[in-house]
């Protein structure tokens, strides 16, 4: 079976809420909406305070190529266009809506019927996907049409669906893979009829035995889409590891992408939207978000509207646990911690996870014993020890040739160090000042 | 021939070639310096601190040798007798330079700005202000972890361990600017120094509307406007719900003190209130008597 060689740990599963049926949370009294929920620039409101919007109207266009528009997920009023402090800790500004009734757009299909046959053309689709401001769901939320146009001089080959979920606790991409198979089938033709090819490999962690038994049913008499078991092993999720898992091809590093090995991958998640986005003319506005934890009462998934305060979701799942010493949106290694349970749900929300006092303090930091095992443990290959010392000593050229902006920020470096020293958190310091660096010698030239 | 004789014959005149082929080499590649650089270096402090914008105390001797003005080359942490003395040697005129202090623009003590939430990351303000926006509600003072305290190459910074913020030893100060530049809020300013250090200023960054600024820090300035009314010498601009007082056009009156309900507004180095009180009376009873006299 295969995987990727290069580093990768093996954290403990708990995929807690497997066999949980996908509830649809309660609909929010406010709804909140972040103007910058993907990579790039944040979107511009295009609504006012007090107008009315339905569900699935648009209130913010991109602000710029690489941005998303934004779509209400509830119906109702403009309460405010205001600031917010988001998931990560920063005030950001925010589109906040009053809930009244449930009104959708009319020219949202809402039937449960399957649209088999897609007659747009391919600029027609790629269209639709960015008027519907789908982003990439796995977490990064790269805008998808960005990603749907690679460039011309890479010939692409091969698609990868990512449907790894490598994340402890997360669960959301497994069960959507259960009950809506079909749904990912068609949106993998129609990816594939974007980018003009006919292979699709879909790459699932062999702990989901029951999904890869639905794909590969459902893949059978499908031609050129193959279901691909891999090993369990994180951080098998990550583009380029996946890559290297499924096709055996090593992505060079930045500014080097996934195209230029001529593969373009897609989450699962995102294959459903585009979906939905192209055959019944949705907007991404809900998702499916894991709510979990050890202690808690009802964990759950969730299909949830964006903007949905997360407090809600904690209420749902029977509350928050008295031992929870951590509350973070997505899964333990690549999760941000929420400072307050009122940050809204965004298109990157994949879980809701409570960790309990006892798994989420960090340990007292000690001393670098150069073992190493942050290097053998890192998937990218670097040096995490000697990354994290020079962004303390503000080394940034010697950061750069250390290649610091390989990083993706999985985690494993941290999780392995027998000194729990925080090497990630100064690992992220250096990618932001020497990216940062980069950008303004790129801007001079 | 005894094998200690062959011994010393053979070290020996490796010996004297290669010192021959040293000294041939010394002499012809021989790098001529300037005898000025190495004597300004030695005035300098040589703490490498960076403060005038020079890689370290020795690349700032070579320019201002180099250069044909001292304009825009000046030691920040030299006093201005050594800069005089620097002049000497280089020939060139020196800009009277007003000395200079950093200043701590935030009093969110534990006790004015509740701490909400804990931060258990990498112990630096960087780290902390890039994952997230502190552990108090206001999102631009102090951070607490002690950047500048660490960027001080004079032992000028202290945090203050009862209020969590950083402290500035005025006499060891230098105003080099590594605190300020450390400092990933920007709350440190270099301010002038006048005859006696008094210094009047807005200990707050918080640009906030007031009641958001309020909620979150006792302290906080909310740009309530009552000191630009207050100041005689239009010294105050109020600018994103923040006030700033101009040290160039400032008097130190110290009339905005007193107006600023939040008490934002810090008066350093003054003597203490109920004595010039006193004074004022004095001064205005001797006037009165002298009045009287008339």
């Amino acid at each position: 079976m295969n995987t990727f060689t290069i580093g990768g740990v093996h954290p403990q599963a708990n995929k807690l809420t497997e066999d949980r049926k996908t509830e649809t949370a309660p609909l929010p009294v406010q709804a909140v909406f972040p103007l910058s929920q993907h990579i790039g620039a944040p979107a511009v409101p295009c609504v006012q305070k007090g107008d009315r919007v339905l569900v699935g109207t648009k209130i913010a266009e991109p602000g710029g190529f690489m941005s998303a528009c934004i779509h209400s997920s509830v119906s109702g009023k403009v309460a405010k266009i205001d600031t917010i402090v988001d998931a990560s800790g920063l005030r950001k500004p925010a589109v906040f809506i009053d809930v009244e009734g449930d009104e959708w757009e009319p020219s949202i299909d809402r039937s449960d019927r399957l649209v088999l046959q897609c007659n747009m053309s391919r600029e027609e689709i790629v269209e639709r996907i960015k008027a519907c401001g789908i982003v990439g769901m796995g977490g990064a939320c790269f805008p998808t049409h960005v990603k749907l146009c690679p460039p011309k001089d890479c010939a692409i080959d091969t698609l990868i669906v990512n449907a790894v979920e490598c994340e402890p606790y997360l669960t959301a991409d497994h069960r959507l893979m259960l009950e809506c198979p079909d749904q990912i089938i068609i949106g993998i033709k129609i990816i594939l009829k974007v980018l003009g090819i006919d292979r699709a490999v879909i790459g699932i962690e062999e702990n989901k035995p029951d999904a890869i038994a639905v794909m590969r049913s459902k893949t059978s008499m499908v031609s050129g889409i193959e279901v691909m078991p891999l090993r369990m092993k994180y951080p098998q999720g990550g583009e380029k590891q996946l890559i290297e898992a499924v096709t055996g091809r090593q992505v060079p590093p930045p500014p080097a992408l996934p195209a230029n090995v001529g593969c373009v991958v897609q989450n699962v998640g995102t294959v459903y939207a585009i979906y939905e986005a192209v055959m019944k003319n949705k907007p991404l506005f809900e998702r499916i978000v894991t709510v979990t934890g050890k202690s808690v009462k009802n964990p759950c998934n969730l299909k949830v509207r964006m903007g949905t305060p997360v407090s809600q979701l904690i209420e749902y799942a029977g509350g928050m646990p008295e031992d929870t010493g951590k509350l973070i949106s997505g899964g333990p290694m690549m999760g941000r911690p929420l400072l307050d349970d009122t940050a809204p749900v965004v298109k990157g929300t994949s879980g809701l996870l409570m960790l309990p006092e006892k798994d989420a303090a960090r340990k007292e930091e000690r001393n670098c014993i150069r073992c190493a095992k942050c290097v053998s443990a890192c998937p990218m290959g670097l040096e995490p020890y000697l990354l994290a010392t020079v962004s303390q000593s503000q080394e940034w050229d010697v950061a750069e040739e250390g290649m610091i902006m390989s990083c993706i920020e999985c985690g494993c470096c941290q999780t392995t160090c027998p000194s729990n020293r925080p090497l990630l958190d100064w690992v992220r310091l250096g990618k932001n000042r020497v990216g940062g660096i980069i950008r303004a010698r790129n801007a001079k030239k | 021939m005894s094998p200690i004789l062959t011994a010393i014959l053979v070290l020996g005149i490796t010996g004297l070639v290669l010192g021959i082929v040293l000294f041939v080499i010394a002499r012809k590649f021989k790098v001529e310096e300037d005898p000025r650089v190495g004597q300004i270096a030695e005035l300098l402090p040589g703490a490498n601190c960076g403060g005038c914008g020079f890689p370290g105390c020795s690349a700032f001797a070579e320019a201002c040798v180099k250069r044909d003005s001292m304009e825009g080359v000046k030691c920040s942490v030299c006093k201005s007798e050594v800069m005089q003395q620097i002049a000497a040697i280089t020939g060139h005129a020196v800009e009277a330079g007003v000395e200079k202090i950093a200043v701590v623009r935030c009093s969110g003590s534990c006790e004015n700005r509740p701490r909400l939430r804990a931060y258990d990351g990498a112990g630096s303000c960087a780290v902390a202000a890039m994952m997230n926006g502190g552990t108090t509600g206001c999102f631009f003072g102090c951070l607490g972890c002690g950047d500048c305290v660490s960027a001080c190459k004079f032992d000028a910074i202290h945090m203050n361990p009862e209020t969590g913020l950083p402290e500035v030893d005025q006499e060891k100060c230098t105003a080099c600017g590594a605190c300020a530049k450390a400092c990933p809020r920007g709350i440190i300013e270099l301010r002038n120094r006048n005859k006696l250090d008094r210094r009047v200023y807005v200990s707050c960054v918080n640009r906030d509307k007031g009641p958001v600024a309020k909620k979150a820090c006792n302290a906080a300035c909310i740009g309530c406007g009552k000191c630009v009314k207050a100041c005689p010498f239009e010294a105050i601009t109020l600018e994103n719900n923040l006030a700033y007082i101009d040290f160039e056009k400032c008097r130190l009156c110290r009339k905005c003190v007193d107006e600023c309900p939040q008490h934002t507004i810090m008066a350093v180095n003054f003597p203490p209130k109920r004595v010039q009180a006193e004074q004022a009376e004095v001064q205005e009873t001797t006037e009165s008597n002298t009045s009287q006299e008339q």
